[in-house]
């Protein structure tokens, strides 16, 4: 019987006529003995890596390794936003090529990730954080990137149930907004670059936990796994929360540290925030899913940590800034929240490129901008591991940056890792 | 048939003497005090209760408490609006306000129900396959559509009238449910005298205890039960009080409700409280929850589970219908056929299993009861109710039975979702069928049927209970189990396969999953049980899939033909039941959402016509009334008064740090880049810190008092961070200084007396003090008793003028304030304010705010020549770094503004001459001001290469306001660069 | 909630402390022109998923540093006593 691989709203219609079945999103295959590039971690950027690679390069001889369930990190655990509000050089170009990719996504894919570009407002709270936001929106403008710069009358004609009440805490003083930011449908990205790798002739090897790296010489060549020893011209590291713990299998130290970021929920409504709204007075971001429960988060737990469950206090802490900012959002009613594990840097950005290993790669550190990042972190890796050189978009997030001194600090919060 | 409800006129747990009244719809309908808005609905024969999610399925009531997915109404209105709410679990007060939601026009009649028809099209996952043509963006056309069609009732954007509080406790044995076994565990710890709190969402005790009959002597056990745990003074009994997670470190936090006494937040009244409770040991008794059976339609209204039949019978006198059918595969749904038959129904009893125990049968018997073992219910029919079944036994045809009822049950599952939060992974029973608890963790036990427990619940209960007391030191005779009869869970054998109904088989009521939609993800490889959740939506609903998970992953086990034992449980989250976002803010919000740090001056400054404004958690003047109506312009008048006259400013906020003992001069050397060693007593001096990696860290004065006792000046931002910095160095790495450190930030008032008038108008003020410059030169400190209060004395320049730092103890800081004012008024000394502040020191140029970015090496601020040659430093290694060195970083510089119209903008970025203005220029603009006293715009920024462009003009362009600009690059130092002002 | 024990006020709230990572990293001694060893103490980290022995200040209490036992894959706590003390105790 034939089977319907193509999705389309004509495929729906054939199926629900004639009962066709749908092929399976991605194979199950049994690891071969070698390939020319193994990825370890079957999360967002590990997938998109491995579908690049064979969609761009021609490289389709690739494994990706994931210890448990696809896409079981980070990212199903986030709070689903896209956005390019980069100021420092680097991550401008960087996260607008990110939401280029985004754009194209579900075509590219034919997977409805379900973009969603409603926009994301950025509050202020006082004149110099007004200015720290037209530094940035200005640095957008001159780079491409829409954004208006809102006094507080224009937040208010556009989200009028916020507070702007007398004894509003940290009365909201404008905004910078990017109507291209958004939302997307966090699960889809994994299960559609899976899926579409998978087409390509990308092996997507679920259950299969990297336990060592092979070494050749000063050269690492492929992976010790519970599912056996699988050789590897090229071998990539993009676990998100377990960077450390991985590299250290092969003998690396990372400038990182892993925290617990949380996410919150709650039931779903009937239409009630329209774009994503960032507070300015503490880190707190919120929006509203398709399926109509408000998606919120705020700052890590502060203490390293790799629980995957949240401490509570940080419940209440973001329940605070939600009401401070939407008094309405009292009587709604919190259906879960759960927590990430979140690689840390010393200024808030990530790894990307090579390491001091030969053959291995690194793509980890990716602090609060992992979900956002998947296509680029992905279409970069894919270059880099095709190339064994850095493409130019990440040539600022080498792993010996501290080294030489140049951070990325994005945020300007200092050295410290549990501040980022 | 139609359903038809019967109050019966005896029995219940209500009290027929207190009728309530409440309004659904707009309908006035009356119940009784101890009724559910869901019984009192029934009692008035509301059955339809709402729309599915997805496909718009008529719905009525399928339980009796918080696992209900369907009846989700909407209560209050207005500003008290709160959607969501299951009825089951809402108790009946008097004018409560409800209404159906998610249907148009009405749950009546819902033209959404075409969804329902179009079925085989919206099957799980199908919008993954579409809406994503013709364009790139045309998804953004269809989720308006489907945004309005998503959702279930609608909230309020009001401000919520009502208050919330949060509480904190502490107990030793925190008992999680008060069922037979929590009651059971409660007596016991009780009775062994330690402190016990007994947590129940009901607003009465029992849990299920409460489906027996009033009549039957079950109740006997529970008054009595009751009455032994009401009795001990040291248990602590909490109604309508839901646990809603478990966390580290034995932590419970639970919600009280309050709602149903109708709390007025005018009288302080909470409407939930909000309580973290740390506990010595953790008793979970939350119990088990019945699962419903797969079958064709299982979602019609009047298809209840069996125990919430009996629960209506039994506890509300509600027998909701005439010809009813049970369908089970367990023993415990035969007692809610027993007892529905007592009342004269007409009962059938469908069980799955070949045979049931001889007095099981012989009850029935006896209660009229038509059994009909080996029996399974294929599918239900009706349209907006049931109305039959058909009846599938083994080896016959299938038998349709008319009926207006159907009371199911496959099974129960232990209740472990608040015991799985802490992380223990719930683990599969083969003998019960169900996920039961992992290993206990230390402190933790469970009493009961959430224990899977296949002993009697009270023995359980009493053994567990006695134990946890045991394991916080109790000592006291926790004497025998409660007498009475045994209370076993009827606990069901493992299902059969139910796979590819076909009519809809829902196995999530609440988010429309369907058997086939299970089986559709498990063909397209969606076989994970967390696949499974994410890509059918399944368990995600506000029920949390308490009714649906076990079944799923039953079924999914079944058609990848392996053991559920392998494939795992979901993952529960906390919390367990919904809870109001506001309950878990309560009282942070609004005026309170954070702690705001008023200076010792505060309320002068509001009295004498200050606009505050926030720095941080800080409150301080922004501008004074005197000088203008807005900051924009009185900033002007302030600083037109300081550099020709003299002000006055509130400068309380700075971090103070007091360092003091015989090494206090060799930390102050290591923290600083500069040297403090060689500060002679009397003196202050500017230092600068970095971190470790060589990035400044912040700056400030130091001044010296005595040889041992230094006086250490932070920014207001960093000075919770400096001092933990500092405390960090010597309690970790520099053991062996012999110095203390402490923060005398709050104990301080600070205020500056700036201006070329400002030693004249502290003469006049202080008149007991030498403030020549002989006595107090520039960078001079000293100590006096003035009128019997201790005044520091620092003359420092923020502003660049001839100025003065007055400390005072913070009780005396309005007093010395209102003295100078008024002793200098013949000088014409005001105050000024934070802006005016921020622009004397960009007028000097002296760096703050926006230009410590966190960023910045000392060089970038112009200040390499401070750092020593001849000592080392924190930062210093670090701080050589390839990168920090290099000779093109972005630098401190001063803008003069070319375009005489024009103003320079913070934020602005930076080009040269003959850049394409795009990108990211060669740096930007940090803080801006109009200097009075060179009538031009004027602006501090970070430049490509910093002052090597001395004289050169640039562009800065602002986009945003689309604006560019010509400035040129002058030194930061705008005015008196050779301190004549301040050596006046 | 995470509970720290401190070994000056007792059993608290993490909420009252603050956290400042590896206790076990060796600060080069004051002075030191190592500059490798600065770059390793202020940029690497161990990260174990395990056992840890963290800095933490009891900054709402008696605002001492303190060494804490912890496992980071559990977060069950161990000791903990003053930094003063040493990292090792």
């Amino acid at each position: 019987m034939t089977v319907l691989s193509h999705y389309s709203a004509l495929a729906l219609a054939r199926r629900a006529l004639f009962g066709t079945s749908w092929a399976r999103a991605w194979r199950k295959p049994e690891p071969r003995k070698t390939y020319d590039v193994v990825i370890v971690g079957g999360g967002g950027h590990g997938l998109a890596t491995a579908y690049y690679l064979a969609s761009r390069h021609g490289i389709s001889n690739v494994a990706v390794l994931e210890r448990g369930y696809l896409g079981s990190g980070n990212v199903g655990r986030n709070t689903t936003l896209v956005r390019s509000n980069y100021q420092m050089p680097g991550n401008t170009e960087f996260f607008e090529h990110s939401l280029q990719l985004w754009e194209g996504l579900s075509h590219e894919l034919n997977f409805n990730v379900m973009l969603s570009q409603r926009g994301q407002l950025v509050l202020a709270h006082g004149p110099v954080q007004l200015d720290v936001l037209a530094r940035k929106g200005n640095t957008m403008r001159l780079n491409g990137i829409g954004c208006e710069l809102f006094d507080r009358s224009d937040v208010q004609r556009f989200l009028p149930f916020l507070d702007y009440s007398t004894h509003c805490r940290f009365p909201i003083y404008g905004g910078l907004f990017q109507p291209r930011a958004g939302t997307v449908r966090h699960d889809a990205v994994a299960w559609g670059y899976a899926r579409a790798a998978d087409r390509l002739g990308v092996d997507i090897i679920e259950n299969c936990e990297v336990s060592g790296f092979l070494r050749d010489g000063d050269a690492v060549s492929g992976v010790e796994t519970n599912r056996g020893r699988i050789q590897a011209g090229r071998t990539l590291i993009s676990v998100a929360g377990h960077s450390s713990h991985v590299a250290r299998l092969a003998g690396l130290r990372l400038p990182i540290e892993s925290h617990l970021l949380q996410a919150f929920v709650t039931e779903p409504v009937k239409p009630f925030l329209d774009c994503v709204v960032s507070f300015g007075a503490e880190l707190f971001y919120i929006s509203q899913s398709d399926k109509g429960g408000m998606v919120f988060g705020g700052h890590i737990d502060g203490f390293n940590s790799y629980t995957q469950r949240g401490q509570f206090p940080k419940a209440s802490t973001v329940a605070e800034c939600a009401v401070a900012l939407i008094p309405g959002m009292s009587r709604l009613r919190l259906l879960r929240h759960w927590a990430g594990i979140q690689d840390m840097t010393p200024d808030g950005s990530p790894f990307m490129g090579r390491t001091p290993i030969k053959n291995l790669y690194l793509n980890g550190g990716w602090c609060y901008q992992g979900f956002k990042a998947t296509p680029a972190a992905g279409w970069c890796m894919a270059h880099t591991l095709a190339h064994g050189e850095e493409h130019p978009l990440i040539r600022h997030l080498a792993i010996d940056r501290f080294e030489r001194g140049n951070g990325s600090d994005e945020y300007g919060l200092g050295l410290w890792t549990y501040k980022q | 048939m139609t359903l038809g409800t019967t109050r019966l006129s005896i029995g219940g747990r209500i009290n027929r003497e207190r009728a309530l009244a409440f309004r659904f719809e707009g309908r006035s309908l009356s119940a009784y005090q101890g009724d559910t808005l869901a019984s009192a609905l029934l009692a008035n024969d509301v059955h339809l209760i709402g729309r599915s999610f997805k496909y718009h399925r008529p719905r009525g009531f399928m339980s009796s408490g918080v696992e209900e997915p369907n009846a989700l109404l909407t209560l209050g209105s207005g500003a008290r609006r709160t959607p969501n709410v299951p009825a089951t679990t809402a108790e009946l007060y008097e004018g409560l306000i409800c209404e159906r939601q998610n249907a148009w026009p009405s749950v009546e009649f819902d033209l959404m129900s075409i969804t329902g028809r179009l079925a085989s099209v919206f099957e799980a996952g199908f919008y993954y396959k579409t809406f994503m043509g013709p364009r790139r963006g045309s998804w953004m056309f269809y989720e308006r559509f489907i945004r309005r069609a998503a959702g279930l009732g609608s909230a309020t954007h009001l401000a919520d009238p009502d208050r919330y509080d949060t509480r904190h406790a502490f107990t030793d044995v925190l008992i999680i449910g008060s069922g037979p076994a929590g009651l059971a565990a409660a007596r016991a710890a009780g009775r062994s005298g330690c402190r016990v709190t007994l947590l129940e969402q009901d607003f009465l005790l029992g849990g299920s205890l409460l489906t027996a009959s009033t009549e039957s002597p079950d109740e006997d056990l529970r008054r009595s039960l009751e009455a032994d745990v009401a009795s001990l003074p040291n248990v602590e009994i909490l109604r309508r009080t839901t646990a809603i997670g478990v966390y580290d470190g034995l932590t419970v936090v639970w919600v009280e409700r309050r709602e149903s006494a109708r709390p007025d937040p005018a009288k302080g009244e909470a409407r939930e409280i909000l309580v973290t409770c740390r506990a010595r040991a953790i008793v979970h008794a939350e119990g088990a929850l019945e699962r419903p059976l797969i079958f064709g339609n299982n979602d019609l209204p009047g298809i209840l589970l069996a125990s919430a039949v009996r629960t209506y019978l039994n506890r509300y006198a509600l027998r909701l219908g005439k010809h009813i059918l049970i369908a089970t595969n367990n023993d415990s749904a035969w007692a809610t056929g027993i007892d529905l038959a007592a009342t004269g129904a007409r009962v059938t009893l469908a069980d799955e299993r070949p045979t049931a125990n001889a007095s099981l049968l012989e009850s029935a018997r006896r209660a009229g009861i038509e059994v009909r073992m080996a029996t399974q219910l294929g599918q239900a029919r009706g349209t907006r109710a049931v109305r039959g079944a058909w009846l599938r036994t083994e080896g016959a045809a299938a038998q349709w039975l008319a009926c207006d009822l159907i009371a199911m049950s496959g099974g129960w599952s232990p209740t472990v979702h608040l015991t799985s939060h802490t992380g223990v992974r719930p683990v599969y029973d083969n003998i019960i069928g169900a996920m039961v608890p992992g290993p206990w963790p230390a402190g933790v036990s469970g009493a009961g049927a959430v224990a899977g427990a296949r002993e009697d619940l009270l023995a359980h209960g009493h053994k567990v209970g006695s134990g946890a007391a045991r394991s916080v030191g109790a000592s006291g005779d926790a004497g025998d189990p409660i007498p009475g009869s045994p209370w076993t869970m009827g606990w069901a054998q493992p299902v059969q396969n139910r796979a590819k109904a076909r009519s809809k088989a829902f196995v999530d009521f609440q988010n429309d999953v369907t058997t086939n939609d299970v089986v559709l993800a498990y063909e397209e490889g969606y076989e994970s049980l967390e696949h499974l959740k994410r890509y059918t939506t399944l368990g995600m609903g506000t029920d949390q899939g308490k009714t649906s998970n076990l079944a799923a992953a039953q079924l999914m086990a079944e058609l990848r033909g392996s053991d559920l034992g392998a494939s795992g449980a979901t993952t529960y989250r906390p919390p367990y039941t919904p809870v109001s976002v506001g309950a878990l803010a309560g009282r942070s919000i609004g005026a309170h959402f954070r702690p705001t740090r008023r200076t010792p001056l505060h309320d002068w400054h509001v009295a004498n016509g200050a606009t505050m404004i926030e720095a941080g958690p800080w409150l301080r003047p922004w501008f004074y009334a005197w000088a203008g109506g807005e900051a924009a312009t009185a900033y002007l008048a302030e600083m037109k008064l300081v550099r020709g006259g003299v002000g006055i400013s509130d400068t309380s906020s700075l971090g103070k740090i007091d360092v003091q003992g015989p090494d206090a001069a060799e930390f102050l050397d290591r923290i600083y880049v500069n040297h403090f060693a060689s500060l002679p007593v009397g003196k202050a001096r500017y230092g600068v810190m970095l971190n470790d990696d060589g990035i400044v860290l912040d700056d400030g004065t130091t001044s010296r008092f005595s040889e041992f006792c230094y006086f250490l000046t932070t920014t207001t931002a960093q000075a919770g961070e400096v001092m933990s910095r500092l405390e960090f160095l010597l309690q970790t790495a520099w053991t062996d200084l012999r110095v203390q450190v402490l923060s005398v930030t709050d104990r301080w008032a600070g205020m500056s007396v700036a201006g070329p008038l400002s030693r004249r108008a502290l003469t006049l003020a202080l008149p007991g003090i030498d403030l020549s410059n002989e006595a107090l030169p520039h960078m001079g400190v000293s100590e006096h008793v003035s009128d019997g209060m201790p005044v520091r004395v620092l003359r420092l320049s923020f502003s660049g003028e001839l100025a003065y730092e007055i400390y005072v103890p913070a009780d005396r800081g309005t007093a010395m304030w209102e003295m100078i004012l008024k002793r200098a008024s013949p000088l014409g000394i005001k105050p000024y304010g934070l802006e005016a502040l921020a622009s004397l020191r960009i007028e000097k140029g002296h760096v703050a705010g926006l230009e410590l970015d966190h960023r910045n090496t000392l060089a970038d601020l112009g200040l390499a020549k401070m750092a020593s040659q001849k000592k080392a430093f924190v930062g210093r290694e670090l701080k050589e770094r390839a990168e920090l060195t290099a000779p093109e970083r972005w630098s401190l510089v001063g803008l003069e503004c070319l375009d005489t119209t024009a103003r320079l903008r913070g934020g602005a970025i930076l080009f040269a001459k003959e850049d394409p203005i795009r990108g990211h220029g060669r740096g930007y603009i940090t803080s801006v001001m109009y200097s009075t006293v060179l009538k031009k715009s004027i602006a501090l920024a970070l430049y490509r290469g910093g002052l090597t462009h001395r004289g050169e003009e640039i562009v800065c362009a602002s986009p945003l306001r689309g604006e560019q600009v010509r400035a040129r690059i002058v030194s930061p130092m705008f005015i008196d660069a050779s301190g004549e002002r301040l050596h006046g | 909630m995470l509970r720290i024990p401190c070994p000056h006020c007792g059993l608290r709230d993490y909420t009252e402390f603050l956290y400042a990572g590896d206790a076990t990293k060796q600060r080069p001694a004051h002075g030191s022109s190592e500059w490798r060893a600065w770059y390793e103490h202020v940029f690497l980290f161990d990260n174990p998923k395990g056992a840890h022995l963290e800095y933490w200040q009891h900054v709402q209490g008696c605002r001492q540093w303190l060494v804490l036992e912890r496992d980071t894959s559990t977060n069950a706590v161990g000791r903990a006593w003053l930094a003063r003390q040493g990292a090792r105790s």
